[in-house]
């Protein structure tokens, strides 16, 4: 990031406060999701580079209360596969196999009945996925959900993405002392303020910028 | 369909000139007689896939899988810590149950071809890219006569790359079958004309095929709800562009087992003139 995009970043972070609004809109999606598709759950799943986990980042319907924050290796599984490959999948009435072997059947972890997954893209990157879960067992899944799932999950990636830059503003300001910090906060109090108070903290920034600038 | 065939070595021997003398036109006169009306009869009646090699690039296959059954090869390319390709014996098999199923879907419909498996992904994903070409880099060098591929990616970089391969083999006499993306999305390499990029319909029968008259998709294959084979013993109905294309890899093992000697080019032909939208439906 130059100079001028840390302020920026500062600014930004001091008016929206925090990535918490973009969580909001992440529940907010995956919420919706769920209810058009008439499944029980949905989640969005980020990529974390770091650690190279994929980790729930909203959660509804089932596992609501405890996968939140739950991270798992992106290496294996579905969502991985989603992920890896940038591919839409959609996996339905998953069963035994009655010709397998039982001894070895149970060995790969836990699958739901069914799920559809989307990854989601910024770009050329693949930020991380969006599933849905367990959709009703009487629906026929058609190309046109598919091209729905499409868009939800593009949608969740604008989303996503300014999550991800609401965190490196927040991981900016907090790496640099009080310098954006307090860029940062003077922003938010203005923001913050109503009526004749804010028009006269803005005039008192433009004296301040006048003041400065020569 | 063993070793190198005569010729297969012809059409590889490279050309002196990128032309052809009066002399040499018997040199490159083609071994197939074809009918005055290609049916599918012609192209595929009764074949089973025996002595074609397709390969499977993707997350692993699971070779007890009773729906896969033996493979002919299992390797996984990744990278080492200074970014060299390293290419190994494949112990953990399929790693998300994809490629199990891709793998599945070609044994039902041919039978009899062999299978390899390379896989591409798996622990970890920086550098994704760059194994995926290197897997796809692999498959090509093997000679395999399909290569079947459910993936891209989205990185521009790479396309170039990519191409190159793609192009390579065509020319080889690979049949590259990829994934048309599901999204409205920019990847590689399905887009290019060398490949044989797959979409997907709606309709059950898994030899019902069209061919797109609009690219970059040329062909659409069964892809909806389709039964195939998953790991842990499992088996699911999937849907997506990435099963539709092993149907398409399969015909095209068939179209290869009864005549081995078309190129790429004249597999797309035999393609186009048996789709369902063509002359196959009859």
């Amino acid at each position: 990031m130059t100079e001028e995009n840390d302020l920026r970043a500062a600014i930004a972070a001091g008016v929206i406060g925090s990535g918490d609004a973009y969580r909001e809109l992440l529940g907010a999606i995956v919420e919706v999701a769920r209810s058009i598709f008439g499944a029980k759950a949905s989640s969005i799943l980020l990529f974390d580079d770091d650690t190279e986990e994929l980790v729930f980042e909203a959660v509804v319907g089932e596992g609501e209360g405890e996968l939140l924050g739950v991270r798992f290796p992106a290496g294996h599984g579905i969502a991985g596969w989603v992920l890896a490959t940038r591919t839409p999948l959609i996996i339905e009435d998953v069963r035994e196999d009655p010709r397998f072997a039982q001894d070895v059947a149970e060995d790969t972890g836990y699958v739901p009945s069914g799920l559809m997954a989307a990854p989601l893209l910024h770009e050329e990157r693949a930020l991380g996925v969006l599933e849905v879960l367990d959709r009703p067992e009487q629906s026929t899944f058609s190309l046109a959900e598919m091209d729905l799932l499409g868009l939800f999950a593009n949608q969740a990636a604008i989303a996503v993405d300014l999550l991800l830059r609401a965190r490196q503003a927040e991981r900016l300001l907090d790496g640099r002392d009080d310098e954006l910090a307090s860029v940062a906060r003077l922003a938010a109090i203005v923001s913050a303020l109503e009526d004749e108070r804010r028009e006269a903290g803005i005039r008192l920034l433009r004296e301040l910028a006048d003041t400065l600038g020569d | 369909m063993d070793g190198v065939t005569a010729h297969e070595e012809e059409a590889r021997r490279p050309l002196q000139a990128w032309s052809l003398p009066k002399d040499d036109v018997g040199a490159i006169a083609l071994p197939s007689q074809w009918p005055e009306r290609v049916t599918r009869e012609w192209a595929w009646g009764d074949a089973t896939g025996e002595g074609v090699r397709v390969c499977i690039l993707d997350s692993g296959v699971d070779a007890a899988h009773p729906l896969v059954g033996e493979l002919e090869s299992a390797v996984t390319v990744s990278l080492d810590e200074d970014e060299n390709v390293v290419v190994a014996e494949d112990v953990e098999g399929d790693l998300a149950g994809h490629g199990t199923a891709c793998a599945g879907i070609v044994r039902a419909l041919a039978p009899e071809c062999s299978i390899a498996s390379i896989r591409v992904l798996g622990k970890g994903f920086t550098g994704s890219g760059l194994i995926l070409l290197a897997g796809l880099r692999y498959a090509v060098e093997q000679g395999f006569h399909v290569i079947n591929m459910s993936l891209s990616t989205t990185k521009k970089p790479f396309a170039a790359a990519l191409h190159d391969l793609a192009d390579s083999a065509y020319f080889q006499r690979s049949v590259l079958v990829a994934s048309a993306h599901n999204m409205p999305v920019e990847s590689y390499p399905w887009r290019f004309s060398s490949v044989l990029s797959v979409g997907s319909h709606e309709e059950e029968d898994p030899f019902t095929f069209f061919y797109n008259p609009s690219p970059p998709v040329e062909f659409f294959g069964r892809g909806v709800r389709v039964r195939a084979a998953w790991i842990g013993g499992k088996s699911v109905t999937a849907s997506g562009n990435s099963f539709a294309t092993p149907h398409l890899a399969a015909i095209c093992a068939l179209i290869l087992s009864k005549h081995p000697e078309l190129t790429p080019f004249q597999v797309k032909n035999v393609l186009y003139l048996t789709a369902s939208n063509v002359g196959g439906g009859e």
